[in-house]
């Protein structure tokens, strides 16, 4: 009975950490300066929010007695396809010629180490 | 405890959804929508994860992964499309 108890516990706590994780990756989209720094937000903590909350959705049904991994395979498409979507993102905001906020362009750190102007920002 | 954590959750998660909404409002870019609409479906598929556990039903999962392939199709459509201005040539 109190294995019950114990698994309750994770999966609650499981359910939490991913809509906090979830919370700081939206936070980090409408929060940072940066289109570039704005792409960390829903493309690392997002994941790893989700992930959480399949893994809690997991453990629950596992213990109710309907396993199915459903769930992983969907933490596995959402994990596969995260990056993808976030790297033609990037490859679309290069394309528009969107600036970054800080000198992190490897083609203007190449040439003169001029720092940008704070206020050319998107 | 199980209950208390899923009221958390449903909290936590709209406020994250209302922020990346704010997001799509605000821009400044068309890039920042897209990614602002990116972010609301993986939420909401995340939405729906949390309301499945709660209804204790399996339903969810199906609505879940629609809503995340067709967030994953979109974003690429609009993707591929600022990086050629068109979607098939």
């Amino acid at each position: 009975m109190s294995g019950g108890v114990v698994l309750e516990a994770i999966v609650a706590f499981l359910i939490v950490a991913g809509s906090v994780f979830a919370l700081l990756g939206s936070l980090g989209l409408a929060r940072f300066p940066d289109f570039y720094m704005r792409l960390h937000g829903p493309s690392k903590a997002t994941t790893l929010g989700i992930g959480c909350l399949l893994a809690a959705a997991l453990l629950h049904f596992a213990q109710r007695g309907t396993l199915s991994f459903h769930e992983v395979l969907f933490g596995m498409f959402v994990a596969l396809t995260t990056p993808v979507s976030a790297h033609l993102l990037a490859r679309a905001a290069r394309h528009r010629g969107l600036r970054d906020l800080r000198n992190t362009d490897p083609e203007a750190r190449s040439g003169d180490r001029e720092p940008r102007p704070p206020g050319g920002v998107q | 405890m199980l209950t208390w954590a899923l009221d958390v959750a449903s909290v936590l998660l709209a406020v994250s959804l209302l922020l990346a909404g704010w997001r799509l409002l605000r821009g400044p870019d068309v890039v920042d929508r897209v990614l602002a609409l990116d972010t609301l479906y993986v939420n909401a598929a995340a939405l729906l994860v949390m309301y499945g556990i709660r209804l204790g039903a399996g339903w969810y999962y199906e609505a879940a992964l629609v809503i995340a392939m067709l967030g994953f199709l979109s974003t690429l459509a609009f993707a591929k499309f600022l990086l050629r201005g068109d979607l098939a040539e």
